[in-house]
């Protein structure tokens, strides 16, 4: 019966997504039925992922349809903590279609079903966890980096209607997109180190080999930046491109190993 | 009691009229003062002067008295343009002279549709007035009307001038201007406003940088900035993160030949130039480094055009706000007439209650002082139970357009005022 919960959630999600999109139209208007998709939304998904908790012994999500529940319920919660403040709500536009879509592919692939499971060892949970969160928050990251790239995009062509659509300033997505991906970059640290631990010698696969990268292309960006003083648009590109090897590279090379 | 407002604003006299009618606060309360304490003119007053209008409201019991009375007052204020000015003045009075004032105080009735000085404005001349009860609850209403126009609304939000566009454009690329350098290239007028516009929203004017020292250090030195030549202009860029430009050199002074290697060395850090000069200052293909944005006169008078229209749209929803407190007004003006029919028939009933009690006072006089407050008591509570229900009834009956007839009929049943005849 709690797998129905899945339902308002994706309607939640669906209709923010939508409001956004309204809103970057007639600012203003759409924006507070976004945020109360969201909200709403994220509350029938975190009743659903209690429900799960609570039917299995361990962890859930230990499948790549639970992960994925997870993780679009990490993202949208990345996402609230800044979402709620009117100028940021935009970010909702990148972030909810994506949680949305991370939602269906759950549902179609059985992970937001609730029955009687075993768990997989603490340390693969663990393992699991911090990956996913690390993951969330690359996407929180990227998104604000794509808002970066849009909003400097409509500064250098001077679009008369910057003031009526107000977003972030420039500096405060680049702050906080670094901040972001900085907390991402130690989840995923924690991540790599608890799973090296299950790592039998020999057993690297290409899925691991791009999870290296990823820290790389993250934990470069950030050293950068803090010692050469990388910000702006090649910051944003850094953690766009990070993302990317997120969203889709390693999915691939997950599936394919 | 009767509203009456006589006065003209820039929909109806040039600025040649109007001047001649405009007085400082001091004057207008001074004004006010002298109308409400002449009783034969008025009651109550409050003059609302600014360099868009120039208004008299006020309240005597004498709808047509008080209407000549505020219409005679503009006009002597005109002196010996009076007769220039009469055709122009307008003429409101009581729920029409309310609205208007609602609708001047949510700055719907302005050049810039709700520009953020006139509510202080009106509040200002409230306080420095002669209101009574009539113009006081007109007032605060009014008051109340335009928060909550630029509360619920954007109307108030978005730039109106060329200045303010600069400083909202600067904090969209800076989250606050707190702790961030401008330089000003140029010494002019223009700058100098725009400059003064950003450091009220937290930024430092570092610089000023001009062709002649001398200008630029009497205006750095208000600023409380340095003074700097022009030809050090690229040493300065370093540590600016806006760039105020109006000299009136006949070509660009900030090019990228000049200033394109120091640019590129802040590696993407952002740096907005406001060029306000024409001919322009700053070559545009700056906007073509990392981190640098590009402002000329033109692109900041679009962004005001834009939030211009925008402040229209939000007109539209103040404008909603405005009826809805006018129709307060009106409910509260239209209680006020059954109020005196309301005020005789408790007086009639208090008079009943107490002949009664005093009618047997020589048996009350046997019972203890507690028992005879109880009597008391009980008797006033029934007297205001009874009364209750017609004196809520006489009231939102006065709404509707033959309400006054209830306050007759109440004073023909209880023959009240017959005394008085």
């Amino acid at each position: 019966m709690a797998e129905l919960l899945v339902w308002p959630t994706l309607v939640a999600y669906g209709l923010a997504a939508v409001a956004y999109a309204g809103e970057l139209h007639g600012p203003g208007r759409f924006g507070r039925l976004g945020i109360w998709g969201v909200r709403i939304g994220w509350l029938a998904q975190t009743a659903l992922l209690v429900a799960q908790a609570v039917s299995t012994d361990g962890f859930p999500w230990g499948t790549w349809a639970g992960a994925l529940n997870l993780l679009s319920w990490l993202v949208v919660a990345g996402y609230l903590v800044w979402g709620c403040k009117p100028r940021y709500r935009l970010i909702g536009l990148l972030v909810m279609p994506f949680a949305t879509a991370l939602l269906v592919l759950s549902w179609a692939g059985g992970g937001t079903a609730v029955d009687e499971r075993d768990g997989g060892g603490w340390t693969l949970d663990a393992h699991v966890g911090l990956m996913l969160a690390a993951f969330a928050s690359f996407t929180v990251a990227a998104a604000m980096a794509i808002l970066y790239l849009y909003e400097e995009r409509r500064l250098k062509h001077r679009d008369t209607g910057l003031l009526r659509l107000r977003l972030p300033s420039l500096e405060a997505l680049d702050r906080l997109a670094s901040r972001v991906a900085l907390v991402g970059l130690l989840l995923l640290s924690g991540g790599i180190v608890v799973g090296l631990t299950r790592l039998d010698s020999g057993e690297l696969d290409a899925a691991m080999t791009v999870t290296a990268v990823i820290w790389g292309v993250y934990a470069t960006a950030l050293i950068l930046r803090r010692e050469t003083g990388l910000q702006g648009r090649r910051l944003a590109w850094s953690l766009v491109a990070g993302f990317t090897l997120v969203a889709f590279v390693l999915p691939l090379t997950h599936f394919a190993s | 009691m009767k509203l009456a407002l006589a006065g003209i604003s820039h929909h109806t006299a040039s600025v040649e009229l109007r001047e001649r009618v405009a007085i400082d606060l001091e004057a207008a309360s001074a004004l006010a003062r002298r109308l409400a304490r002449d009783g034969a003119q008025a009651q109550e007053a409050v003059v609302l002067s600014t360099c868009n209008r120039t208004e008299l409201y006020l309240a005597a019991d004498d709808h047509d008295h008080v209407a000549r009375a505020a219409d005679d007052a503009l006009l002597a204020l005109a002196g010996q343009n009076a007769a220039a000015l009469a055709p122009l003045a307008y003429r409101l009075a009581d729920e029409s002279a309310a609205l208007h004032l609602f609708r001047v105080a949510a700055g719907l009735d302005s050049l810039v549709p709700g520009e953020g000085e006139i509510l202080g404005q009106v509040r200002d001349a409230f306080e420095a007035g002669a209101p009574g009860p009539v113009l006081d609850r007109t007032f605060r209403m009014a008051l109340h009307a335009g928060r909550r126009a630029r509360v619920e609304t954007a109307i108030g939000e978005s730039p109106a001038s060329v200045p303010a566009a600069a400083a909202a454009l600067a904090q969209q690329v800076f989250e606050g201007l707190e702790g961030h350098n401008v330089v000003l290239v140029g010494a002019g007028r223009t700058s100098e406003l725009t400059a003064r516009n950003l450091r009220s929203r937290g930024a430092t004017v570092a610089a000023v940088v001009n062709r002649s020292l001398d200008r630029a250090e009497r205006l750095a030195s208000s600023l409380g900035a340095r003074a700097v030549g022009l030809e050090d202009v690229a040493a300065v860029l370093d540590g600016a993160d806006v760039v105020v430009s109006s000299t009136s050199s006949p070509g660009f002074v900030l090019t990228l030949e000049a200033l394109g290697s120091a640019l590129r060395a802040r590696r993407g850090k952002p740096v907005l130039f406001v060029d306000l000069a024409v001919p322009r200052d700053v070559d545009p293909s700056l906007a073509s480094i990392d981190g640098c944005f590009v402002y000329d006169v033109d692109d900041l008078e679009a962004v005001v055009s834009a939030s211009l229209d925008g402040r229209r749209t939000e007109a539209v929803a103040a404008e909603r706000i405005v009826a809805a407190e006018a129709e307060r007004f009106h409910a509260w003006q239209a209680s006020l007439a059954v109020v005196p029919a309301i005020a005789s028939l408790r007086a009639q009933a208090e008079d009943i209650r107490a002949a009664e009690l005093s009618r047997i006072e020589k048996r009350l006089g046997r019972l203890s002082e507690s028992e005879r407050a109880m009597v008391d008591t009980v008797t006033a509570q029934i007297v205001n139970k009874l009364l209750h229900g017609p004196t809520v009834r006489m009231k939102e009956a006065a709404m509707t357009p033959d309400g006054l007839i209830y306050a007759e009929v109440v004073r023909h049943l209880f023959g009240l005022g017959e005394d008085e005849a």
